[in-house]
């Protein structure tokens, strides 16, 4: 047995050289260690790419203003999004309405305020309740009714754009003057993206490595039948996860409204939940269920800003970057799935 | 045949007389519409005791199982637990009063370690944290008493073979303060070696005493070397009761061959009045 628990996919060293055993010399045991996490991969293709990028194109990438344009309004919309996605995933399930939620929320902070004399802060804490909702109903649909969350959250998804196109009539709208002051620090503040990123990154990664909520969601996608056995409510999880990924998808509009300074019926949609989906699954989260890491999707993301900030910097058109997305999801599940069957193999 | 009762053998020091059973199942019939699964079946289980439930396939086996973990309701019937009569709303309820259940497709979650396989639902928390140190500790600490070898409670249950996650589903049932364990089939599909380490924990088990157990078995030397008491199942009925000791393989081989036998001949005759 001792040697399969050597043989574990994680093993597999990143960089394609052997994996580094026996700690003598300090680098050696850090890449062992770095080995064995299921990160790895991902965090080595985030620290190439930002070194070659700050190396190439010095004076403009690593600049001030770019760095928190990547980190801040490029990347952190991915992670927060792929926070809930990878729980979803875990548990079996996903949701492609999250980027809707994202377009809608802002439009519901504009009508209370506007429209109904609504205090800046109770209306959006209820534009924020609004993802709760919504991330309730796909839940009922999902678990009570029985329909595939692929199915579920595409209708929902497109409810809420024509929810939001009917009452905006495809207007953008002005923030509302009142918000001045808190869209400073929930978006608009340069860093204030990324701080949240890091914060919400830190405290899902605590909920899913070190509490029940986490366990049970890894149950629930691993054996859900195991998991019932064990008296496991595995359809209040799946609820709880759909509430948490459209709450953070409301986040993420309401941000990036104060943000981009507007609230537009074009923003969201099914671009920010499609790169939170991909950033999840390059950091080696599994579409099989029982398998994520919210550090890998934090990376990710990391990684996706990067590539799309860095091409830009560089000059390149954004059309091919399309390509770089693709081939880079197809690769990430390829090893995924050569994990899966190492893993597979370590059994006999 | 011989269907005469015999009272449940002392295992633990414990006398086992009517009143001392952990379990009695009283006339508890079972129909699926037409179809009688269960009749009039009689059971008892002693406290500490191993009783191996053998039969054919399509016997009822596994009806009475289910019945008795919760799982389905009997049609007519008594379920007795501690000298209490009990109604079973569902297996999270059988499982609430004492009675848990290994079943064939374990409810381990590969994804997870054994630790936290073992403590599945009833994690050990701090401030809302896993108590993840004091969880391994615990685990191997149980795991170590009751005798169940693995390399380490931090490998996920992906890695283990069959024989090992069987075991830790028993160890998790046990742990659980299960006082009835049903076992459905626990060495089925499993080599050799690893069937060995499955009737090496259950005799341990038996050993300490605490858990009685059911187990569904279709070796019948395996089933005489562990069990107390073998009972057999025909046709939904309970043909057999013996103390292990006082049966042999060759009288149960006897009595299955002899229904083969009589399966048999109806055949032919039906066939016989077909023809005709």
């Amino acid at each position: 047995m001792s040697e399969i628990t050597e043989r574990t996919p994680q093993a597999v060293s990143p960089s394609g050289g052997g994996p580094a055993r026996g700690g003598s010399n300090p680098l050696g045991s850090a890449l062992s260690v770095l080995a064995r996490q299921r990160e790895a991969t991902v965090f080595v293709v985030a620290v190439v790419l930002l070194l070659y990028f700050g190396i190439r194109y010095n004076s403009t990438f690593v600049s001030q203003t770019n760095l928190s344009n990547l980190l801040s309004n490029t990347a952190a919309p991915i992670i927060i999004i792929a926070i809930g996605e990878v729980f979803l995933l875990i548990c079996g399930e996903i949701d492609l309405s999250a980027g809707f939620v994202f377009t809608f929320a802002p439009f519901l902070m504009h009508y209370l305020i506007d429209f109904y004399g609504v205090p800046a802060w109770p209306a959006i804490i209820i534009s924020l309740l609004f993802g709760v909702l919504v991330g309730w109903v796909n839940g009922f649909l999902t678990v009570a009714m029985g329909l595939p969350s692929f199915i579920t959250t595409l209708g929902t998804g497109f409810i809420l754009l024509g929810l939001t196109l009917t009452t905006s009539h495809a207007y953008p709208a002005n923030i509302p003057a009142s918000t001045e002051g808190i869209g400073h620090w929930f978006g608009s503040g340069a860093w204030a993206q990324f701080v949240w990123a890091l914060v919400l990154t830190a405290i899902f990664y605590l909920v899913l490595n070190r509490t029940k909520w986490g366990l049970h969601t890894v149950a629930t996608g691993g054996n859900q039948l195991g998991a019932r056995e064990a008296g496991i409510k595995t359809g209040r999880i799946k609820y709880g996860n759909f509430m948490l990924t459209s709450t953070l998808g409301a986040l993420v509009g309401l941000q990036t409204a104060f943000y981009t300074n507007t609230i537009d019926p074009s923003a969201g949609g099914y671009q920010p939940m499609f790169y939170a989906v991909t950033a999840a699954v390059i950091g080696g989260t599994a579409m099989l269920g029982g398998q994520g890491t919210i550090i890998g999707a934090f990376l990710g993301g990391i990684v996706l800003a990067t590539l799309i900030n860095g091409l830009n910097v560089a000059g390149i058109s954004a059309n091919p970057l399309n390509i770089v997305f693709g081939a880079a999801i197809l690769l990430s599940m390829i090893a995924n799935v050569r994990l899966a069957r190492l893993r597979a193999a370590g059994r006999e | 045949m011989s269907a005469e009762p015999t009272p449940s053998p002392a295992t633990t020091g414990a006398v086992a007389d009517a009143s001392g059973d952990v379990l009695r199942v009283e006339h508890i019939s079972k129909r699926f519409g037409a179809v009688r699964a269960l009749h009039d079946v009689n059971l008892h289980l002693g406290q500490g005791e191993v009783l191996g439930l053998l039969g054919d396939n399509g016997a009822g086996k596994s009806t009475l199982i289910k019945i008795i973990c919760g799982f389905q309701q009997p049609t007519s019937g008594k379920i007795i637990l501690e000298g209490q009569e009990i109604t079973l709303k569902s297996v999270d309820h059988a499982r609430s009063l004492g009675i848990d259940t290994v079943y064939q497709d374990l409810a381990l979650i590969n994804e997870l370690t054994v630790y936290h396989n073992m403590f599945l639902n009833r994690e050990q928390t701090r401030w809302s944290l896993l108590s993840n140190r004091r969880m391994r500790r615990t685990a191997q600490e149980q795991l170590d008493r009751i005798g169940v070898d693995i390399p380490s409670v931090d490998a996920e249950v992906a890695k283990l073979s069959g024989g090992q996650r069987q075991a830790i589903a028993v160890a998790r049932a046990v742990t659980s303060n299960a006082k009835v364990l049903l076992l459905d089939e626990p060495l089925a599909a499993m080599g050799a070696k690893e069937g060995a380490m499955i009737l090496e924990l259950v005799k341990d088990l038996k050993q300490q005493g605490e858990v009685s157990i059911i187990m569904i078995m279709h070796n019948y030397g395996q089933a005489l070397e562990v069990c107390d008491r073998i009972n057999l199942l025909q046709h939904g009925e309970i043909t057999f009761d013996k103390l292990a000791n006082d049966t042999s393989v060759q009288e149960l081989n006897d009595i299955v061959i002899e229904e083969y036998r009589r399966a048999l001949l109806e055949r032919q005759q039906q066939e016989g009045q077909q023809s005709a």
